[in-house]
């Protein structure tokens, strides 16, 4: 039905903006228009100093496609997405449920949990690396003095120097900066599971773990699958913790994508445009299923 | 899970059976609190580790010993003679810049959403909740080169706005689900005994909205305060970099005052801790808000 355009109508219809506006004009500026400019930059040629030399079709993914490096790069994202979250939620689990038991003192154990998610990661992430100095480091203090080390100062004694050790280490600091967060998330799952259900799981005799399997699991599974979503989005883009204690090196061997990333950002901006094209391919099908499994639609409205 | 459920203030209290008569604990629950205060230490010990570094004097740093022999309190006190000083005043500026921005910003769009059907309501509603899903880390290139057509590499306000934008849709759910929580018919009522729209709003909806608004404030002032990627892309100039950045470029230096560096950690981080743990209960509804059902 056609309908006429007076300007109380057109008031009527305009208002919403007033009060959302300014919300998309910044959502459009600071996260919309930044992802069209990445896309545009990934077909072009840009120098090191940011000046556009003109288009460059699809050479730029060409080129990222041909790095030596492309392959195991991916490959090594894949395993730290995996293996951090995997950890870091099976972990959690087990803490959230000593965190629910009822004990003297809960609220300040609890309290002491958060710190890793307040602090900064970056600041997690140097005292880490300070912890494992060669020469000075906490961990290879006790390393030593438990016979496991034989001298401070030496190769041995630099696991962060070493491809093979440097990437255990990082996911450790990731897990234990992810494990707060978690383990918040499945104790909000845990409460909201009424105590009836375990009441009558005692009545038809299940033992702890076949309730703990059967009931508690089941009920848990939208706070685990969202703990687990959101760890999954924070690992992908986690940046800190490897920049702040290997750079990625020695060679490309600690370097997951966002690192490449901006380790290619130095050199050739459009391929490291490339580069986020296709991390941000990555994170839109994880945002799809985040959607998906969110069910936004039965909430908004 | 309702919209209702995720703002911790319209549950009601949890109803606690009363407390038992005071007796000795049993064996498992002495197993149970003995497990959880050495977990809450191993979690809390890197950050004892920090202060304990803060306080070595310089000429003990690069030895290897498991205490400081002498506790150096000076060390805080060159930190703010030094320039770190300078990177704090950055720091606060984002930090606070960002929350001002994201609060104007977010406060009607949460309220409106919250109280009237629209048509682009679902769409806004879910541009929001996407943007929850995007990191800056995922599209630095992109920002780089933005602001660098605006000429503001090198600004504070390139990194209040970059902080704001990606800090909004923590911001709108919660206080989204604040708003929708505040029965309309109080508001109506104030607005009947004579109080203006505005009045019935500033008056009545925007107390009993308290605890959304200032769990919105800290969750973003910490983020902001906390954000290093952005930051080490956007700033080239030390004078102008947030702490983070200028912590981090310590230590490639040659010669590190390391217990400089712990000092500015110390003061970093002990704060947004203490920040983050008065609103600890109300951040897990609001980051998996729109998810648990």
């Amino acid at each position: 039905m056609q309908q006429t355009l007076t300007p109380a109508r057109v008031m009527r219809a305009l208002a919403p903006l007033a009060w959302i506006g300014p919300a998309v004009a910044l959502i459009g500026v600071v996260v919309v228009w930044p992802v069209v400019v990445m896309i545009q930059s990934s077909f072009l040629r840009i120098s090191r100093f940011g000046v556009v030399q003109g288009a460059n079709g699809a050479d730029n993914y060409t080129k990222l496609f041909a790095e030596p490096d492309f392959g195991g790069v991916m490959a090594r994202s894949l395993v730290w997405v995996v293996a951090v979250v995997t950890i870091t939620v099976l972990i959690s689990l087990g803490l959230a449920q000593l965190f629910d038991q009822r004990f003297p003192g809960r609220r300040l154990a609890r309290w002491a949990l958060i710190a890793p998610w307040a602090a900064s990661v970056l600041m997690t992430a140097i005292i880490f690396k300070w912890m494992l100095d060669p020469e000075v480091g906490l961990i290879n203090m006790v390393l030593r003095d438990l016979g496991l080390l034989d001298a401070l100062g030496g190769a041995g004694a630099d696991p962060l120097g070493n491809a093979a050790t440097a990437m255990p280490w990082l996911i450790f600091v990731a897990v234990f900066v992810s494990v707060p967060f978690t383990t918040y998330a499945l104790l909000a799952g845990l409460s909201a599971i009424p105590a009836d259900v375990y009441e009558a799981a005692k009545i038809d005799g299940a033992s702890r773990f076949r309730t703990y399997w059967s009931v508690t699991l089941p009920l848990l599974r939208p706070a685990l699958v969202v703990a687990t979503l959101i760890n999954v989005m924070n690992v992908f883009n986690s940046f800190p913790i490897i920049w702040a204690m290997t750079h990625g090196q020695p060679g490309y061997s600690t370097a997951t994508s966002t690192i490449f990333m901006y380790i290619l950002k130095g050199s050739d901006i459009g391929e490291s445009a490339a580069m986020s094209v296709v991390n941000f391919g990555m994170v839109i099908v994880l945002t799809v299923i985040f959607l998906k499994v969110s069910k936004w639609k039965t909430e908004v409205s | 899970m309702t919209l209702t459920q995720s703002a911790p203030a319209a549950r009601p209290k949890a109803v606690r059976p009363p407390a038992p008569a005071r007796r000795l604990p049993s064996a498992r629950t002495a197993l149970v609190a003995g497990s959880a205060y050495l977990i809450a230490f191993v979690f809390l010990f890197p950050y004892l580790v920090m202060i304990l570094t803060a306080l070595r004097p310089q000429e003990e740093l690069r030895e290897a010993t498991y205490l400081p022999q002498t506790f150096a309190w000076s060390n805080f006190a060159n930190f703010w003679t030094g320039g770190l000083a300078q990177n704090l005043g950055v720091t606060l500026q984002v930090a606070a810049g960002s929350t001002l921005l994201v609060l104007l910003v977010a406060l009607p769009a949460a309220y409106y959403t919250a109280r009237h059907e629209f048509r682009g309501r679902t769409a806004f509603m879910v541009l929001v909740l996407i943007t929850q899903m995007f990191q800056p880390t995922a599209m630095l290139v992109g920002i780089y080169r933005e602001f660098y057509q605006f000429g503001l590499v090198d600004s504070v306000w390139s990194l209040i706005l970059v902080n704001s934008g990606f800090n909004l849709a923590f911001a709108v759910w919660i206080l989204h689900a604040y708003f929708s929580s505040i029965p309309r018919e109080l508001e109506e009522a104030a607005f009947i005994d004579g109080n203006g729209r505005f009045g019935a709003l500033f008056r009545v909806t925007l107390p009993l909205a308290m605890p959304g608004v200032v769990t919105a404030l800290i969750f973003t002032f910490i983020a902001a305060w906390n954000e290093f990627v952005v930051a080490l892309t956007l700033t080239t100039t030390p004078a102008n970099q947030p702490l983070t950045v200028a912590l981090n470029s310590f230590i490639g230096q040659y010669q590190v005052d390391w217990q400089n560096l712990f000092a500015g950690s110390v003061i970093a981080t002990i704060p947004v801790i203490i920040l983050f743990a008065l609103i600890e209960r109300k951040v897990v509804g609001g980051l998996t808000a729109g998810s648990i059902k």
